[in-house]
Order: C-alpha cells, then sequence, then structure tokens
C-alpha cells in the first residue's frame, strides 16, 4: 500500500471534523510510521480544515512527535534525573560520537536512529536506554559500545 | 474459573452481608486467601521490565513447561522496590505468599526447585506477606517487620503488586466498588462534596488545593455538561507514584474517577495520560472495557439512573501540560499553553464547560475515603493536611522505590531510615524533592513534618512527590543545571519571563559548569554578571510569570544558592567540582610511567595545552588546558587521568 492509500485509512477513522481529533490523529500517523511525514500533514489539514502552519504547529509543540523517519535500530536513551545523574549525559554523547547522531535523526544508513526520553520510569536501574524493545538497564559507556557493535553486526548478516 | 457475573455485581453492591459456607469459599479464591496450585506472579511493569522481567517470565513458563506442572502463572505491579527488580512472589496453597528480589531468567530455576520442595532460598528472599487464615514459614520476616515497609503506611499501596491488576473479580472480591456503587445509590452529589471537604483531602499534584472545594464550585456552576479530567501525564523525571498506581491497580482509580464524577454531576470523565506509559494505558483501556462489559461504565449503571463515560486520551508529552488549563487545551486540540485563572475550570474549562482536574494519587484516594469515611482518613497525618503521600525515591539512594508515608513524616524519616539512606562508604549531600520546579533541601533541614504549609514557611515545595537522593559524589551545580535546560526545553513560551528567563538561566550555569575558553574579553565578564544576576533574575521570574512552571523554574537556583552557596563559588572562583562531576571542569594530568609519547594527545588537543616530545612523556599545561577530556579518550595507553 503506498503512503497517501495508508494515510487516507487513517484519515478515514476520524470522521469527525473537529479540532480536538487533531492531536489523536497526529498520534496515529506516528505510530503507523514512526514519523510524521510532509505529506501527513498536508493531508491532515486539508481533512480538519486547518491551514498545514496549524499542525506542524501544533506537531513541533509535543515531545511525541518526530519528523525523521526511524532506522532499523531506534535507540531510546533515558535522560531522567536519576539517569542524568548515572551518567546518560556521556552515554549520549558516546552515541553522538560514534553514530553521528542527535536527538530525533537517524544515520545516513538508516540503521540507527536516536530519541531521547525524559523519564522511562524505571529509575531503579539508572542509567536505562533500549533499542526497539529489548531494554538494557545500568547501562556502561563499553556495554554501550559494543551494544551498538552487535546490532551492527546483526544487520550485516 | 470464571467468575459468575451476577454474584460480582451482588457482591460490589454489598448485597452479601452473611456470605454461605460455599460462597465464603469462592470468595476467599478469588481474592487468593486461598490458592489450589501454586501461584508465580511476576512484576511485569516497567521497572520490572527494564530489569529483564520478561526474561524471567519465559524461563518460568520454560520451567513449568519442561516439568508439565500445575502452576497459575500471572501477572501483578510492583510492590515499590523498584532497585531491587524483578520481583517475583511465590504462593504455595495453604501457606502465606513469598517475595523474592533481583530474579533473574537464569535464578529461575533454583529459585523455583526450592520453593516447591518448601526450602527457601535465602539470598533472593524480601519476605512473606502477613495474611489471615494462610500458614506461615518458619523464619522468614514479614514484610511488615522489613523497615522499608514497617515505617510506611501504605494505604493506597496496598494492593499494589499484590493482586493481579488486569482482575475485576479479584479488586471486587477485596471489597472494590463497593464505595462507589453504594454512594450513587444513597447519596446525593453535594453528600459526597461535603464528605470530600471533611475529609480533609487536598490534591497531591504539588499545589495542595483542597479536593473537596473544587469539587463544589463545579458542581454549584450551572451547566448540563460537566467533565472530570484524571492528570495522568506524570512528566517530572523521577516521579513514578501515579505510574506505579496504574499499572499495579487500575481499578482504583477507575473507582476513583467514577465518584469524582458523580460527586460534581458529570457523566463524561477522561484520563490525559502520557503516551510513554503503555503498559499502563494497556491496562486502563482493559480495564474500562471490563467495566462496561459488568455494566458499572455507561448507560444507567445498574438501574440507578446515573450514566458515566470514561474516555482515555494520550497526552503527546509535554512537561507544562501537568497545569490544568494548559492540559485542557492540549485536550481541545491545541497546543499545550497555560491559560491565566481566572475563570478558573471549575467554572469554565474543557469545551468552556465546568471542569474538574485531579491527579491519579488524588483520585486513587476517593474509593478509600468513601469506603472507611472522612474521620478514617483524617486520623492519618496532620490536621489541615491529611492522609498520606507517596514519594518516589531515586538517585543514589540504597532503595530506590515508592514510599508511602501520612503526611506530617520528615524526609529524613524517608531517607535515612526506610530507605535506608545513601549506599556504603557515601554522605548524604542533599535530596531535590519535586522534579524541575522542584527545590533542593539540605540534610540539616530534613527533619521537618512535610505537609504544605510547614514547607512553604521555610520556602520550600512538596512537589508532586518525586525525591531525587544526592551522594558525596553528585554535583549540585550541574544537577540544577540539568533541571534548568529541561524546563527550558519544556517552557510553553507563551510568556516572557519564563521563556526567556530559563534560557538565560541555563546559559549563566552553563558558563560555571564550563571553564572559559579563554581569560581575554567578555567570558570571564560574563560568568560574574551571569551570576550576580541569578538571583535578580530568579525573583523576576517567580513574580512575573503566568503559570505554575515558570514561578517555581527558578527554585532549584534559589535553594541551592541559599543552602549550597560554597559549591557555586568552589565552581566560580576555584574552576573545581569537587565531586569530579561537571566534566568540563577536570583537571588532567598524564602519568609519567604510563607515558610512551606516541604524540596522539598533543595532536588531538584542541587548545594546543599538551606539550612534548615524541617517545617522552608529554605534559599538560593546565593555563591552556579546556578540560574536554579528549586526551583521556584517545589516550591507548591508559596514561591520562584526572583528579
Amino acid at each position: 500500500m503506498t503512503e497517501t492509500a495508508r494515510i487516507n485509512e487513517i484519515l478515514e477513522r476520524f470522521p469527525q471534523i473537529k479540532r480536538n481529533a487533531l492531536i489523536p490523529l497526529l498520534q496515529a500517523i506516528q505510530d503507523e510510521f514512526g514519523y510524521i511525514s510532509e505529506t501527513a500533514i498536508g493531508r491532515i489539514g486539508d481533512h480538519l480544515s486547518l491551514p498545514t502552519s496549524k499542525v506542524f504547529g501544533l506537531a513541533t509543540f509535543y515531545n511525541q512527535f518526530s519528523f525523521a523517519s526511524r532506522g532499523q535500530y531506534h535507540i531510546t536513551i533515558c535522560n531522567g534525573s536519576s539517569c542524568h545523574m548515572g551518567g546518560s549525559g556521556e552515554l549520549l554523547s558516546e552515541i553522538t560520537k560514534m553514530l553521528e547522531i542527535t536527538d530525533g535523526e537517524c544515520t545516513r544508513d538508516r540503521l540507527f536512529s536516536l530519541e531521547v526520553q525524559s523519564c522511562i520510569g524505571a529509575c531503579g536501574q539508572s542509567p536505562v536506554m533500549a533499542v526497539n524493545d529489548k531494554y538494557y538497564a545500568g547501562v556502561e559507556i563499553k556495554e554501550l559500545r559494543a551494544i551498538i557493535k552487535k546490532y551492527r553486526k546483526d544487520a550485516s548478516g | 474459573m470464571h467468575p459468575d457475573k451476577e454474584f460480582l455485581l451482588k457482591l460490589a453492591q454489598g448485597f452479601i452481608p452473611e456470605p454461605s459456607d460455599e460462597e465464603l469459599k469462592y470468595l476467599a479464591l478469588l481474592n487468593r486467601e486461598r490458592v489450589t496450585r501454586p501461584l508465580v506472579m511476576v512484576n511485569s511493569s516497567i521497572s520490572g521490565v527494564v530489569a529483564g522481567a520478561r526474561e524471567t517470565w519465559a524461563a518460568i513458563e520454560s520451567y513449568v513447561a519442561e516439568r508439565s506442572l500445575d502452576i497459575e502463572l500471572c501477572e501483578s505491579g510492583s510492590i515499590g522496590l523498584s532497585s531491587e527488580e524483578p520481583v517475583v512472589s511465590v504462593q504455595m496453597p495453604g501457606k502465606t505468599r513469598l517475595f523474592f528480589s533481583k530474579v533473574k531468567a537464569e535464578n529461575v530455576h533454583s529459585l523455583l526447585d526450592d520453593v516447591i520442595h518448601h526450602v527457601i532460598p535465602e539470598q533472593m528472599l524480601i519476605g512473606q506477606l502477613r495474611r489471615e487464615g494462610q500458614e506461615a514459614w518458619p523464619d522468614v520476616p514479614f514484610l511488615d517487620e522489613i523497615p522499608f515497609f514497617s515505617l510506611q503506611s501504605r494505604v493506597l499501596l496496598e494492593d499494589c503488586g499484590i493482586i493481579d491488576p488486569f482482575s475485576f473479580p479479584e479488586y471486587v472480591a477485596r471489597g472494590g466498588y463497593r464505595a462507589f456503587l453504594q454512594t450513587i445509590r444513597s447519596q446525593t452529589f453535594s453528600e459526597v462534596c461535603d464528605l470530600v471537604i471533611r475529609s480533609g483531602l487536598r490534591g497531591r499534584s504539588g499545589g495542595g488545593f483542597p479536593t473537596g472545594e473544587k469539587w463544589k464550585s463545579a458542581f454549584e456552576t450551572a451547566s448540563d455538561q460537566k467533565y472530570v479530567i484524571c492528570n495522568a501525564e506524570e512528566s517530572d523525571p523521577g516521579a513514578f507514584m501515579d505510574r506505579t498506581l496504574m499499572e499495579g491497580n487500575p481499578y482504583q482509580l477507575l473507582e476513583g474517577i467514577s465518584i469524582a464524577a458523580y460527586a460534581i454531576g458529570s457523566n463524561r470523565a477522561y484520563i490525559y495520560i502520557r503516551s510513554e506509559y503503555k503498559d499502563a494505558i494497556e491496562r486502563i483501556t482493559r480495564a474500562i472495557t471490563e467495566l462496561r462489559s459488568m455494566g458499572l461504565l455507561g448507560d444507567n449503571i445498574l438501574d440507578s439512573g446515573y450514566n458515566l463515560q470514561i474516555s482515555l486520551r494520550k497526552g503527546p508529552g509535554a512537561f507544562v501540560c501537568g497545569e490544568e488549563t494548559a492540559l485542557i487545551a492540549s485536550l481541545e486540540g491545541r497546543r499545550g499553553m497555560p491559560a491565566s485563572k481566572p475563570p478558573y475550570p471549575t467554572q469554565s474549562g474543557y469545551l468552556g464547560q465546568p471542569t474538574v482536574v485531579n491527579n491519579v494519587e488524588t483520585l486513587a484516594n476517593l474509593p478509600l475515603i468513601l469506603k472507611k469515611g472522612a474521620d478514617w482518613f483524617r486520623g492519618i497525618g496532620l490536621p489541615g493536611c491529611t492522609g498520606t503521600k507517596i514519594f518516589s525515591i531515586s538517585g543514589r539512594a540504597r532503595i530506590s522505590g515508592l514510599v508511602e508515608v501520612p503526611m506530617g513524616t520528615s524526609f529524613g524519616t524517608i531517607v535515612n531510615e526506610i530507605i535506608g539512606g545513601v549506599n556504603k562508604g557515601r554522605t548524604l549531600k542533599a535530596i531535590h524533592v519535586g522534579g524541575p520546579t522542584g527545590c533542593m533541601i539540605p540534610p540539616h533541614m530534613m527533619d521537618i513534618p512535610v505537609a504544605y504549609e510547614n514547607l512553604k514557611e521555610v520556602g520550600l515545595v512538596m512537589g508532586s512527590g518525586g525525591v531525587l537522593v544526592m551522594d558525596d559524589k553528585t554535583c549540585v551545580v550541574n544537577t540544577v543545571r540539568y533541571f534548568m535546560e529541561y524546563v527550558d526545553r519544556q517552557s510553553c513560551g507563551k510568556c516572557i519571563p519564563c521563556r526567556e528567563g530559563t534560557r538565560r538561566m541555563a546559559e549563566i550555569l552553563g558558563g560555571i559548569t564550563r571553564k572559559p575558553a579563554d581569560d581575554e574579553g567578555q567570558t570571564t565578564l560574563e560568568r560574574f554578571k551571569g551570576v550576580m544576576q541569578l538571583e535578580h533574575l530568579a525573583a523576576v521570574m517567580k513574580d512575573t510569570s503566568l503559570c505554575g512552571l515558570g514561578q517555581n523554574a527558578p527554585s532549584p537556583v534559589v535553594s541551592t544558592l541559599k543552602y549550597f552557596r560554597k559549591e557555586y563559588e568552589e565552581h566560580i572562583f576555584d574552576r573545581k567540582c569537587t565531586s569530579n562531576t561537571c566534566s568540563e571542569l577536570r583537571t588532567w594530568y598524564i602519568d609519567v610511567d604510563m607515558c610512551t609519547g606516541c604524540s596522539i594527545c598533543a595532536k588531538r588537543c584542541p587548545a594546543e595545552a599538551i606539550i612534548g616530545t615524541p617517545t617522552h612523556p608529554y605534559f599538560i599545561v593546565q593555563e591552556k588546558c579546556i578540560g574536554c577530556g579528549i586526551c583521556y579518550e584517545v589516550c591507548k595507553f591508559t596514561a591520562v587521568y584526572y583528579k
């Protein structure tokens, strides 16, 4: 199915043309594609009779929405207060150095993408990171390097 | 076992005052006072999953399958010991339930082998749960005898981690839903408001506004449509009490919301929940579906003539949406920006209608207040500040987790006695209370009884209940900078004092935690000027910001300038961070014995601060060093170190 067809299908689920459908709609798009594309923003605007600027303005206000597609391995780093104390800042700069990406970006080979969360809620195991659905607790720099290496190897088969 | 719907509804309505023997037996099965086969429960909430609960679950499944055992395996919420996860509990028929900590997949085998043969693996044991009608294990401490639990009064958290959060029958069998159903039959709207006013319950999200008064105001505003919104946004980093309540006992919250909706005469309620809380969302959604099928939500609930719909809305994530007017804006599909009050939401809120916004912890209190009475609730805590408060402890504490204490308990008791202070060999430096807009409390101030007014008097806040424990290896200025950067990112940008003030403060604090690149020109001057302006800037922000976020944003800075001034001065004058946390203030050295003189550090140093001749040990010129640490990273011989 093409992107437009998938977007249309989601839009059909929200028949009411009301402003308070905007956030649930954006969330549905984000859940489906992992990010919100320019096309999607335009289509949502048409559907709800809102200017594109309003839709984009709202989407950029909230943390949940991202505008770049996700990589094969989506890395989430918790930067809550407890994880910060446990050294999440160093993990972040290590990732930035290794993969040359920052929050909300994706590597050029579409392998890794990075997201910084404000708090995952597992403060007892800080610092916490996740790759797709797999969580890693009490991560140290050395371990982080090994984790990324492992996924690189997995990808190259 | 499929519980009889009719029986459950009768039970929930209190129509079975004297159950027959058979019914009693059935009840004991439902509330798990009695189990016919071994019961194994795994905490599957996020703290458990991060520690490896999914792997533990799989290991238990394969253990059971290999031996074709008849065991009931079940998910539970968290009992509050986040640093001891994955927590697994086992209940053998006739015996009390045992709790084990740190049960990783590789330990499952030996644990189950032991327990099934009535041996207790000491090293993983936490304790046993006291319950009447069950035989206790010999020489095993009861949970309520362990300091972590014995000093708490777990009222809201009583069932968290003990019950199956997916099971409605279990909730009803433990006395649930009676409060709501009896209320809608026998009490008027305003009677419920009055009862809650009498109980003295106050909002748990930080402000401490009396809940009953809020309801009364919404109740008295004439309108044919009113709304109740449960604020489950909880976006403070380090706060996880609402999440644990939702994951551990979703029906308790839903009953609380139902009661709140009834009290203001509303038939529409929303739960505004953080979209990252996937487990909580799943549990609440399933619970709502279950309640609908039982006829406890929807039109004409059990022929009482009262209608109620509860729906879930996922919040797209913004710290400012914890503020009620911003939350309402977000629900309406706008940017979550606070509005000036009045009009208060209780007069004109969601879609211009009277709206009550309460947070999860506040609402979870209601079933208990209605069941046990306002006087029971007034008996807990202090006069004027009744009930209990849940604190989520994280950071450098010996035990991280949830602690529920009566109002009026001091932070000293919580930190030193309940969670056992900081790790061995460290000393407690401070606690940071209330998240990014909270304040830092030094050890000598921790004896103040925790209540809204007591803390306010000395210029501190309670916040929503996140407590970050700091030891001597953490840096106060660095932590404050972290919080300020967080608030800067999360400021909605509507009012200038908050938008610009938080940015400036973050810049100033950033300047303090970094060495100036050079001593020339503006940089040094800017450092000093900025620091001198911090206090003034804080006062302006406090006085002129629109909402609580901006007004409280400077409080970490104000409280630390008051109690930890020395640490700021060290950073500014000595350019030194005693705990070595501020990486850019570290002083780097090269170990002459380890250095081979490969010259890589000198080549990579951006400040040209490393000198020497190849094959001889190199040397760092401290006056030139900007403390970036690149030499440390590139050195292959671990010759670079910091003090």
